[in-house]
């Protein structure tokens, strides 16, 4: 098993036909992912990489049977993008885009109260990929192994490090979850643990976060009072300086809080084992697999 | 981006927020045309990206216009040290001179995005004048606070609970509460990422002002506000940092010795931590981005080593979308090109890896090659450090 996407994930591309998501909608298509059409305003009744193209989402969920959604739609527009794939009821949507204004994300995740039945991945995130089954983003594939480690994390690279040393050891994923470096996110730490939490399949889990904002101690509470399995962490930026944006727009230390020190101090607290550096993540990984099977017999 | 107390102010007179009658001043000439016109008694701030300014001497009450010119020519040109500037202090180049206002109560006033609500909050307290953070610190129940529907925007009913909740009574309150709904509609309008009046005042004679105001205006948003974009004062930003953004690079300078280049900023920031846990300091934050080409990589390096402190460079790339070819490539043209002196540390993983290493190795230069992370950080702060003779 994994969360969130897997063999039955029926994908539309929203803005299909520009440079970045036909790229990215032809690595999805390799690696087995049913790309179902895409949706570009304009161009329905086209196609593009022998699928269809529609002019609205709604239309796109209708004719092709869709249930999820990636947005590759510039900035100006992708909040927009995203309140049209919750009002056509995709169970997911998953927002690759970077830079959109947090005002009109204020105004998104309004929109997504009100229309419960879409989960919202992002935005400014790498995507989602359930190794084997189905990849949804710009995530290289091939770094990704199956298996039961769930991984979730706030950054696209950080997390490819994390996989990339999983595999190396053997150590399969059952899915990794980016959920993005913006302050007001779809889908936060909490909501990603849950599900490892709730998926059998899924027997350990990587939190890779960063400064900013207050959602890993969120989430730390969360472990503490529910989670059973290890869960291995990493927070980046205990060297940032406070004040300043370090590239995302959410890992920024302002007033006093967000602080690398505080969200490590809280997963400590709550029983996760925190890696010093990223270098460590793989092998802890391990370890904590070997303790957890010579604990069951 | 930030901008200037004298522009913010601008921006929220705009929206009907109460601020003083004030100028900007440039000259000490300018200064004193401005407290003349002003008449009486007037407040020469110096305008700097910083908080702080009355501790380290750039707010003074001047009597009269001559005292505000012998204030300006002693403040225009000064270097202001306060907590928030570092200890190289900023140079002082616009003023902002003041009408005085006889000051009854210091409050405070600030909205800012709360990221688990996903909306706005507005900020009040009686506590104002001094920095928030230690307000809520120390008395986190003195800061009264009232989420924004978007939408809706800051309704008079929570304006005046705001309003009554910090203290103010009788006419003044409809006062602030009106100048509040006036912030949140500013805050709107400009797509501010923060807005905050520290302290907003209550006169003796019962009005309501923004004695000092703080605009940040969200960078995501600047492409629909082309009038904003137009007050970035490049004096303020430091210039490899100036630099580094007209080619799409984000970098922030430190005051390491290890310069570091990575793709995506987690990376980044992770690639810092590691250099100071190997017994370093990284010199930089630079996240070259996901698409990164030659030009790009020329560019960055070009900025890393104009840094007179690196004494080493470390690049680290995981490779998704930007092949490690494609960067080696880039890494060999632009050291050649630069004539790069200092040691350069690669570290790459991903796609293309054995291609990119093979780059490296048939370039003639003396990089030095990583494997993993922790290899990599200790390779190049072992090079960053001067080798110590004995004796």
């Amino acid at each position: 098993m994994s969360v969130l996407v897997d063999e039955n994930t029926r994908l539309l591309v929203q803005g299909f036909t520009g440079k970045e998501a036909t790229f990215h909608a032809r690595q999805a298509l390799a690696y087995g992912t049913k790309v179902v059409g895409g949706v570009t305003p304009g161009k329905g009744g086209q196609t593009h990489l022998d699928l269809p193209v529609f002019n609205t989402v709604a239309e796109g969920a209708k004719a092709a049977g869709a249930n999820a959604s990636v947005i590759f739609v510039p900035p100006p527009f992708a909040a927009d993008a995203i309140m049209e794939a919750a009002d056509a009821k995709l169970a997911l949507v998953v927002c690759i885009t970077e830079g959109i204004p947090a005002a009109d994300m204020v105004r998104a995740w309004a929109y997504l109260k009100s229309h419960p039945a879409t989960r919202l991945i992002g935005p400014n995130c790498p995507g989602v990929i359930s190794p084997g089954k189905c990849k949804i983003g710009i995530m290289p594939a091939h770094i990704h192994l199956e298996g039961h480690v769930g991984v979730v994390s706030r950054s696209g690279t950080l997390t490819y490090e994390a996989v990339g040393q999983l595999s190396a050891l053997g150590i399969g994923q059952s899915t990794c979850i980016g959920i993005g470096g913006d302050p007001i996110i779809g889908t936060s730490f909490s909501d990603a643990i849950r599900l490892f939490n709730q998926d059998p399949d899924t027997h350990a889990m990587v939190m890779i976060g960063e400064i900013g904002g207050n959602a890993e101690e969120t989430a730390a509470a969360y472990i503490q009072a529910h989670v059973k399995k290890p869960v291995v962490g990493f927070i980046a930026g205990q060297t940032a300086p406070a004040g300043r944006r370090m590239g995302h727009a959410g890992a920024i230390i302002s007033g006093g809080s967000g602080k690398a020190e505080d969200k490590i101090a809280a997963m400590k607290a709550a029983r996760v084992t925190v890696c010093p550096t990223p270098a460590e993540i793989g092998e802890t990984v391990w370890k904590e697999l070997s303790q957890l099977s010579n604990q069951t017999p | 981006m930030k901008i200037h107390e004298y522009q913010a102010k601008a921006l929220l007179a705009q929206h009907a927020v109460p601020v003083p009658t004030g100028e900007v001043a440039r000259s000490a000439d300018e200064a004193e045309a401005a407290a003349k016109k002003i008449g009486g008694s007037v407040v020469v701030k110096a305008q700097i990206h910083a908080g702080g300014r009355g501790k380290g001497g750039g707010v003074k009450i001047a009597k009269d216009a001559s005292e505000a010119r012998e204030i300006a020519a002693k403040m225009l040109g000064m270097t202001l040290v306060t907590h928030q500037t570092g200890p190289e202090g900023r140079v002082v180049q616009r003023l902002l001179v003041e009408e005085t206002l006889p000051i009854e109560r210091e409050l405070y006033l600030g909205i800012v995005l709360d990221r688990a609500l996903g909306k706005n909050v507005f900020m009040a307290s009686a506590d104002g004048g001094v920095e928030i953070e230690e307000v809520a610190a120390k008395t986190p129940e003195r800061i009264l606070k009232e989420a924004i529907e978007p939408g809706l925007g800051l309704t008079p009913f929570q304006a005046r609970k705001l309003a009554f909740g910090i203290g103010i009574t009788g006419a003044a309150a409809n006062l602030a509460a009106k100048a509040m709904m006036a912030l949140a509609r500013a805050n709107r309008a400009l797509d501010a990422s923060l807005a905050e009046i520290n302290p907003f005042i209550l006169t003796r004679d019962g009005r309501v002002y923004a004695l000092d105001a703080k605009i940040n205006l969200d960078d995501n948003a600047l492409f629909r506000h082309q009038e904003l974009v137009e007050l970035r004062d490049l004096n303020e930003e430091d210039p490899l940092e100036v630099e580094a953004s007209k080619f799409g690079l984000n970098y922030i300078k430190l005051d390491g010795t290890v310069a570091c280049m990575v793709n995506g900023a987690g990376l980044a920031m992770a690639t810092m931590d590691i250099i100071k846990y190997a017994g370093g300091s990284p010199a930089n934050f630079l996240d070259v981005g996901g698409g990164a080409n030659a030009d790009q990589i020329k560019n960055a390096f070009r900025i890393l080593l104009s840094d007179q402190a690196v004494k080493a460079v470390l690049i680290n790339i995981f490779g998704g979308i930007l092949r490690c070819d494609t960067l080696a490539a880039g890494v060999v043209a632009a050291a050649r090109e630069l004539a790069v002196k200092v040691p350069i540390v690669v570290r790459m993983e991903g796609t293309n890896v054995e291609l990119g290493r093979q780059v490296l190795m048939d370039s003639g230069f003396n990089f030095t090659l990583a494997d993993g992370m922790r290899d990599a950080a200790e390779k190049a702060v072992k090079l960053a450090t001067p080798v110590r003779k004995d004796g």
